[in-house]
């Protein structure tokens, strides 16, 4: 899960981390309140910040200076409702006015080929560092990190030295990295990323932005809902959440229904490929019922996927191993009576393909159901060709 | 032979009075798994029947391994528990430790792997959020389903669970002499470059398929590997072509990989050094016919 760049920030005060102070605004009055109280307390100006989950936002406009609450007025009304990159903004950071000397890049991640941690120091900061990492990739300390030892004064010390950083940031930056590792490991990020980190003219190292990424599979140990975004996740991916649905939405045709991350991975992609020769279909969305595929969860997962307006028509893809093919089939048969239960018309084809255990039998009891829009495939390549030629037909009124 | 996994593991299930160590365990047992107990702190000294068969729950895995000689243990203990079953079955010494619990934080895999590679490895771990090893016709130790293949000469390492099962699938006639699921998590204990080097060294396989996803440069990796160490022929799948960037990766996730970790970059690197990669599950099995060597 990410975290827009003021949740990040609070994160960090929890832990220490010295930040520049911001007041989060919604609207353009709020913004100028906040404005004004900095001004007050003797800032120079403030930056008006979009708060967006997604990088480039200076070059995209988001991001500007206001002298009074008026100014910060004006510049909020601009920010607030641009989109980003796709990303529509809702808020804004409002944030004091910083004296910056020089900026750097610290952050720590998950190194995976490493099996391990890493932190990432820099004193080429305040540029992306995917562009430092190839133009200059000798200014980019990479510095392991083990997860039994973690980060103490002397690591911090090492991190910061390795990335370059004037002999004057240097204990500031290194306390700021003791707490960011506090930061890392107790919050269960599997990124903490401060880009820039700032040396102002006063001498003191700053977190100028914060970059927060939080691992889902440590929820049970967190509080991890007060971060929940409802407001900017695509209503069929909040609907699908709603119902414990591993949903994706994507910009196709075809609906897809699977069991299993990779099947449904694969799935997609050979979807793709067989809609080349249709026009360049495409797979609607990625969709994983687990591997149990039981009825209701069938059902859940085609009401959805049938809710999409730019699906055409639905593959159901199932591998029958410890649930066999028999009762996954019953699942689709329950499921859509289910449907019909809820008021809901089955309108597209359904295209089956069920392999695996006891195949034979979950077909003869699909044949058996005679439901008029579903029609069974053998082999994925095949049902794959067959989904993606519906909806084709179907969007050409064929 | 087979990898990891033969006919005379001893298998105990950490977590063995739980619904998912009850029903796989039995499961484990009916495919002709020797699983010889399993371990509960709570319920030391007290039996639990699985498959008509009356089996030992001890307290520790030291416990056990004393009393039953187990060299397998297989963890069905929940995400919030797993990191310290792991780290008790390390402290044991227990030789495969095969971790197929899903949802398990991060910041404890990687914790756990730390701890194994501080003891010096002497623990091999497979996972965790992986579907297990199986040795068809000898022993299956995890979720894998036992009836969909049979014995034979195909080694195959894959990072997904279903994908795995249907190319075990497609390929039954042929038959497979170990699968070994490793789990797609951001940070697994044994790697596809293990599973290759065992393979090639593995009188009972033949050729090997390798599966894979988006997402790290595990696959590059390999291919790497293949070039320098692996004679056998090697077959490769990747999934993920069509899914979206930068959903699950951080940002700064591909700069440390040297990798954009698409499908693309994967296939690409296989493919130059001499794997033959397959666009979809069944042309990978196509393509795996092809490269088994006569008999």
């Amino acid at each position: 899960m990410d975290l827009f760049e003021y949740q990040g920030k609070q994160l960090f005060a929890d832990h220490g981390v010295p930040i520049q102070q911001g007041k989060v605004a919604t609207t353009p009055e709020e913004a100028s309140a906040a404005a004004a109280e900095f001004i007050a307390a003797g800032k120079a100006g403030v930056v008006i910040k979009a708060q967006v989950k997604v990088g480039g936002r200076g070059k995209a406009g988001g991001v500007k200076f206001a002298h009074d609450p008026d100014e910060a007025r004006a510049k909020a009304e601009q920010i607030l409702g641009m989109d980003i990159k796709g990303h529509t903004v809702h808020s804004v950071l409002v944030a004091e006015d910083i004296d910056i000397a020089e900026e750097y890049y610290l952050s720590f991640l998950i190194d995976r080929s490493d099996r391990s941690f890493l932190s990432m120091c820099s004193v080429e900061g305040g540029v992306e560092i995917e562009e430092v990492a190839r133009t200059k990739p000798e200014a980019l300390a990479k510095v392991p990190v083990n997860p039994l030892t973690g980060v103490d004064a002397a690591k911090a010390a090492e991190i910061v030295a390795a990335g370059g950083l004037p002999e004057k940031a240097r204990s500031g930056a290194a306390a700021l990295a003791e707490r960011l590792w506090d930061v890392f490991t107790r919050e269960d990020a599997t990124l903490t990323e401060i880009n820039p980190l700032v040396l102002t003219k006063g001498g003191s190292v700053i977190a100028l932005d914060a970059k927060v990424s939080l691992d889902d599979n440590a929820a049970f140990r967190h509080n991890f809902d007060q971060f929940a975004d409802p407001g900017s996740a695509d209503p069929l991916e909040a609907a699908a959440k709603a119902k414990h649905l591993n949903y994706v939405k994507l910009d196709g045709q075809v609906g897809i229904i699977g069991n299993g991350a990779g099947l449904v991975m694969s799935t997609l992609d050979v979807v793709a490929y067989a809609g080349e020769a249709y026009g360049g279909v495409r797979p609607a969305n990625f969709l994983d019922i687990g591997g149990g595929a039981s009825a209701e969860v069938m059902a859940n997962g085609l009401e959805i996927v049938l809710s999409d307006p730019s699906v055409r028509s639905v593959l159901v893809n199932v591998f029958g191993g410890i649930t066999s093919c028999d009762a996954v089939a019953n699942g689709i048969v329950s499921a859509i009576g289910m449907l019909t239960a809820r008021g809901e018309q089955v309108r597209h084809p359904i295209v089956v393909r069920l392999d695996g255990n006891n195949a034979a039998e979950g077909r003869r009891i699909l044949e058996a159901a005679e439901i008029p829009v579903v029609e069974q495939v053998a082999t994925m390549d095949d049902a794959a060709r067959r989904a993606a030629e519906l909806a084709s037909a179907a969007a050409t009124g064929a | 032979m087979a990898i990891f996994l033969t006919g005379e593991s001893r298998i105990i299930v950490q977590g063995i009075t739980g619904s998912e160590g009850r029903n796989h365990g039995a499961r484990m047992i009916r495919a002709g798994s020797n699983v010889v107990g399993g371990t509960n702190p709570r319920k030391a000294g007290q039996t639990v029947e699985l498959a008509g068969t009356e089996l030992p729950v001890f307290g520790t895995v030291a416990d056990a391994m004393e009393a039953t000689g187990a060299d397998v243990s297989v963890v069905f203990v929940p995400e919030t528990g797993t990191r310290d079953a792991v780290i008790e079955a390390v402290d044991a010494k227990m030789p495969l430790v095969i971790v197929i619990t899903e949802g398990i934080p991060v910041h404890d895999s990687a914790t756990f792997w730390a701890y194994a590679s501080a003891q010096g490895n002497a623990t091999r771990i497979v996972g965790p959020n992986c579907p297990g090893v199986a040795s068809p016709g000898k022993s299956n130790a995890g979720i894998i389903p036992a009836d969909i293949t049979t014995e034979g000469r195909i080694g195959l390492v894959s990072k997904s669970g279903t994908l795995t099962y249907q190319m075990m699938y497609e390929l039954r006639d042929i038959g497979f002499s170990t699968a070994v699921g490793i789990g797609g998590d951001p940070i697994i204990g044994t790697t596809h470059i293990d599973c290759l080097r065992a393979f090639q060294d593995d009188p009972e396989t033949d050729a090997i398929v390798m599966i894979g996803e988006i997402g790290g440069d595990a696959e590059e990796r390999a291919a790497a590997f293949v070039e320098r160490n692996v004679t056998k022929p090697v077959v490769a799948y990747v999934a993920g072509f069509t899914a979206p960037e930068g959903k699950t990766m951080g940002h700064a996730g591909a700069i440390i990989s040297g990798s954009a970790g698409t499908a693309q970059a994967k296939k690409e690197a296989l493919e130059k050094v001499g794997v033959r990669v397959g666009r979809t599950p069944s042309e990978t099995a196509g393509l795996v016919r092809e490269a088994m060597p006569a008999r």
